[in-house]
């Protein structure tokens, strides 16, 4: 990966190495000593039913701005050092990657923290909405008010 | 003229991806839900009852929140969230 392209928040249809991005990440700072992930992925089984396919959607410039603020409002509210948050959108087959949060600090106490906090804030405030295809057809996902 | 942008499940509720509107003057929430009603009572119903979150501008509306020309407003359903 080029660093002259790298961008710490993104939205993207295409796949992403989790390896990359941290290794990416590691670059920002010498002073890095903690490293915390979080990876969400396509998952099969969902209130008991067997999905067959994922399909996200976002809304365009409103979700990468909100991405944006949780990273600005973790690297504040946190003291981590830095933070990347890659989001997919399209088609995503079961068991591929879907979200990551990378969050690289001095100490692993703030990182944890703060990844935990940022997933939790993606999920209530950025405009991403989840299609599951099932047996019994597609449904919109919407378990937060 | 304002921009109306529907997504995810509302989609199919409004009939429509996008549309737009003219508007003389700034029209609140409430005004442009009874303008909504005309073609999509549905929606219109859903909004007065704020099962949808509005965003003007790409940003979160409030009760007061006052529409004009040019805006960009979005309905979007409540997001995908997820368990813990």
């Amino acid at each position: 990966m080029s660093t002259t392209t790298f961008s710490k928040v993104r939205i993207q249809l295409e796949d992403f190495s989790v390896t990359d991005e941290i290794e990416a990440m590691k670059k920002v700072s010498r002073n890095i000593g903690g490293i915390t992930t979080f990876l969400g992925t396509g998952r099969e089984l969902s209130k008991g039913e067997n999905i067959s396919k994922l399909n996200f959607e976002h809304y365009p410039k409103m979700a990468e701005k909100k991405l944006e603020e949780i990273r600005e409002k973790a690297i504040q509210d946190f003291g981590v050092i830095d933070m990347s948050i890659i989001h997919r959108i399209g088609p995503i087959e079961i068991g591929e990657n879907i979200v990551l949060i990378v969050a690289v600090g001095e100490h692993r106490g703030e990182t944890f923290k703060a990844c935990e906090w940022a997933i939790a804030e993606l999920k209530r405030t950025t405009p991403i909405w989840k299609r599951e295809t099932t047996t019994k057809g597609e449904v919109w996902v919407q378990d937060t008010p | 003229m304002i921009t109306l942008k529907y997504f995810a499940s509302l989609r199919s509720i409004a009939g429509k991806e996008e549309e737009s509107l003219d508007i003389t003057n700034p029209i609140t929430i409430d005004q442009l839900s009874d303008i909504i009603a005309q073609n999509s009572p549905k929606m219109a119903e859903m909004v007065r009852e704020k099962k949808v979150l509005i965003s003007v501008n790409q940003e979160m509306t409030a009760d007061d929140t006052l529409i004009r020309d040019g805006d960009e407003v979005a309905f979007l359903p409540p997001f995908s969230g997820g368990a813990i």
